[in-house]
């Protein structure tokens, strides 16, 4: 090579830190990378990658029904991750969105069980409020003991996921399991008026709508309000927020509201809109995938719509491979691998190649 | 054999895998690298110890191969966060996600399939005429005392050496470390992936003393716990020892108290060690509100050699 300093061990990395924005490729390239290491697990297992790929593409997005499919995995996905964004905002690491989510659908449930009679609306109604009131409590419970007791909120809101599923557990095998369900662990089916509507004869439910007017409301929260401004602030630099005046610990408290009542509302649409009756395995992980759909999205509402539907095809595409006998894990192998790639790729950008001196 | 001396085998039992990755933690976190994949690697250790044991019938190849394994895992977090400086939360979070899914999809071969052995335990005829010591120490196998040896070790490592010394300085002040010519990047890079190991290696123990089949998300949340111990045990191996049995000892006394017929249904009693691990750590966090927590003082902070904090 030529150059001032003539030899090519001359170049090296450095580290750039005011590179900060990652640009919009590294979520695309990192599913791409994924894609191939992922691959590779599959060929060691004897299957060919593209056949298992192909197959999944087909079964998330090939027929209307798969697309239907996709879309309603997508609606907790967008919901939840929009949860984990708003709190991510302020670097508030919930990933208790799959407890919240179960409290919701709990809570959801115990409308259609102590209220049995109610119109559709009031029985919706209810059972939007009682989902959400319980997810944002259980947001809260991760909340107070990261502002008042100093704990990180990562274990709180994990241990809590924990707690969550075997109160799940407890209720649809004791108090409110089905008389007539052929000793089945679930809840009594909902009626008519305790289900959400759904778009013609397919699976596709209102909570889509639910879905986007949150992200509207988000997009509109961040860009033009007072709130929105001193989230952008904390988020860029906590330090000088505290000193502006922002009172920290508030905020933590309110975004963890909103982040498990947001998740609460996926858990009520889902008993309502999906499952039409609580039962174990409500969520198949849509708490923990929704952590990966608010990273892919670079916590940007089109971004999230983008992503959640993208993940949405990852589940239903994972499980269209079970025909082929292969395990539905293989779509959580691939989201854990596009979450490497993706904060790896965040961060390579940011080191650039300079010749030194 | 009475109640207490049940208890404490039971405990010291679901206590092992708790104090192996919690020692891991220990490590990684002591030279200033958060570790959340916990439950991860766990995951993989497990499967891993799994898949080579039924396959191959040899204890050591399952147990070196799980260790293996993790280890490179751990690489590949410190490559993130100490070569590349990427966020450690989500680091970790990472591992996490990406070994539950790969231990679910490689262990649904050998899913249910029990495994052909269990660990040798260490049967010593002096102590059999003790009384209570005497029934305890029988039932200790081979990996307890690995762990209770390794708490010796990693303490008198951390605190009386001079590799402690260092490990200790990389993880409070790494800056400072670097300009008295310690290699804070290749310190970070050595216990970061042996503290992963470790983690691995309880993953192991796990199926072998505990669980001795494969299941999907067989931990259920023991690397978490273990993540939660690492700040009780306020990064020290001598209070993790502690800190472990003591978890060890709630998680299977609900399980006891299931046995004795008690009407409290089985699923609150379960909730048990993961309610007690906030609860811990909220008394903790109020009663050291103003004191040193004991945290590594730059635990999470990338350490950029031109940089000055």
């Amino acid at each position: 090579m030529t150059g001032r300093s003539g030899r090519w061990y001359s170049l090296r990395l450095e580290y750039d830190s005011s590179r900060t924005r990652s640009p919009w490729w590294t979520p695309i390239l990192s599913v791409v990378l994924a894609l191939l290491l992922c691959a590779v697990f599959i060929a060691a297992n004897g299957m060919s990658p593209l056949v298992v790929y192909e197959k999944m593409f087909r079964g998330a997005f090939g027929t209307s029904y798969g697309f239907t499919e996709t879309m309603v995995k997508a609606i907790p996905l967008l919901l939840c991750g929009l949860g984990i964004a708003v709190a991510y905002r302020i670097s508030v690491w919930n990933i208790g969105a799959e407890g919240q989510l179960t409290v919701g659908a709990m809570a959801a449930t115990a409308v259609t069980i102590y209220f049995p009679d109610l119109t559709s609306f009031w029985s919706i109604t209810l059972m939007l409020v009682f989902g959400t009131a319980a997810g944002a409590l259980w947001g809260l419970m991760t909340a107070v003991p990261r502002t008042h007791f100093g704990v990180n909120e990562l274990i709180t809101s994990l241990m809590l996921n924990y707690v969550a599923l075997l109160a799940l557990d407890y209720v649809v095998f004791g108090p409110w399991k089905d008389p007539k369900g052929f000793n089945f662990p679930g809840s009594p089916m909902f009626t008519a008026a305790q289900s959400l509507p759904v778009l013609g004869s397919t699976r596709l439910h209102i909570g889509l709508v639910f879905g986007l007017v949150a992200v509207l409301i988000y997009y509109l929260m961040i860009r033009f309000t007072r709130w929105g401004y001193e989230l952008r602030l904390i988020g860029a630099n906590p330090t000088a927020a505290r000193y502006a005046g922002i009172h920290i610990k508030k905020h933590i408290i309110i975004v963890m509201l909103i982040s498990g009542g947001l998740a609460g509302i996926a858990g009520m649409a889902e008993v309502s809109g999906v499952t039409h009756k609580l039962m174990q395995g409500i969520s198949p992980g849509y708490g923990y995938t929704a952590i990966i759909v608010a990273w892919l999205a670079k916590l940007n509402p089109l971004g999230l719509i983008v992503t959640s539907i993208l993940f949405g095809g990852l589940i239903v595409g994972g499980y269209s491979v079970q025909t082929i006998g292969l395990p539905s894990s293989i779509s959580e192998m691939l989201q854990g691998a596009i979450l490497f790639f993706l904060i790896a790729g965040d961060m390579i950008h940011r080191f650039r190649i300079r010749r030194s001196a | 054999m009475d109640f207490t001396t049940q208890l404490l085998i039971a405990a010291i039992s679901a206590g092992t895998p708790l104090l192996l990755a919690t020692l891991g933690g220990i490590l990684t976190e002591r030279a200033g690298i958060i570790q959340l994949g916990a439950e991860g690697l766990m995951l993989m250790g497990a499967v891993t110890t799994c898949i080579v044991y039924i396959r191959s019938g040899n204890l050591i190849l399952a147990l070196l191969s799980a260790v293996a394994i993790t280890a490179l895992l751990g690489m590949v977090h410190s490559f993130l966060c100490v070569t590349l400086r990427a966020n450690q939360t989500m680091s970790g979070l990472a591992m996490t996600l990406f070994g539950s899914g790969l231990s679910a999809y490689v262990g649904k071969s050998i899913s249910g399939i029990p495994l052909p052995g269990s660990l040798p335990k260490l049967d010593l005829e002096i102590l059999k005429p003790v009384p209570v010591l005497g029934e305890l120490f029988g039932r200790l196998d081979m990996l307890t005392w690995f762990s209770l040896l390794l708490v010796l070790v990693l303490h008198l490592l951390i605190h009386h050496t001079s590799w402690g010394l260092h490990l200790r300085a990389v993880g409070d002040n790494p800056a400072t470390a670097d300009v008295m010519g310690i290699r804070v990047q290749l310190i970070r890079y050595c216990y970061v992936t042996a503290g992963a190991a470790l983690i691995g290696l309880a993953g192991a123990d796990m199926v072998l003393a505990y669980a001795p089949t494969w299941n999907e998300g067989l931990t259920a949340g023991r690397g978490w716990i273990a993540v939660g111990l690492v700040i009780f045990a306020r990064w020290n191996p001598l209070r993790a020892l502690f800190c472990a049995y003591f978890f060890g000892a709630l998680d299977s006394l609900g399980f006891r108290i299931q046995l004795l017929g008690s009407a409290v249904p089985s699923y609150f009693l379960k909730m048990i060690p993961y309610v007690v691990t906030i609860l811990v750590l909220m008394y903790l966090g109020y009663r050291n509100r103003n004191k040193p927590s004991g945290t590594p003082e730059s635990l999470g902070t990338p350490y950029i050699r031109e940089q000055r904090f």
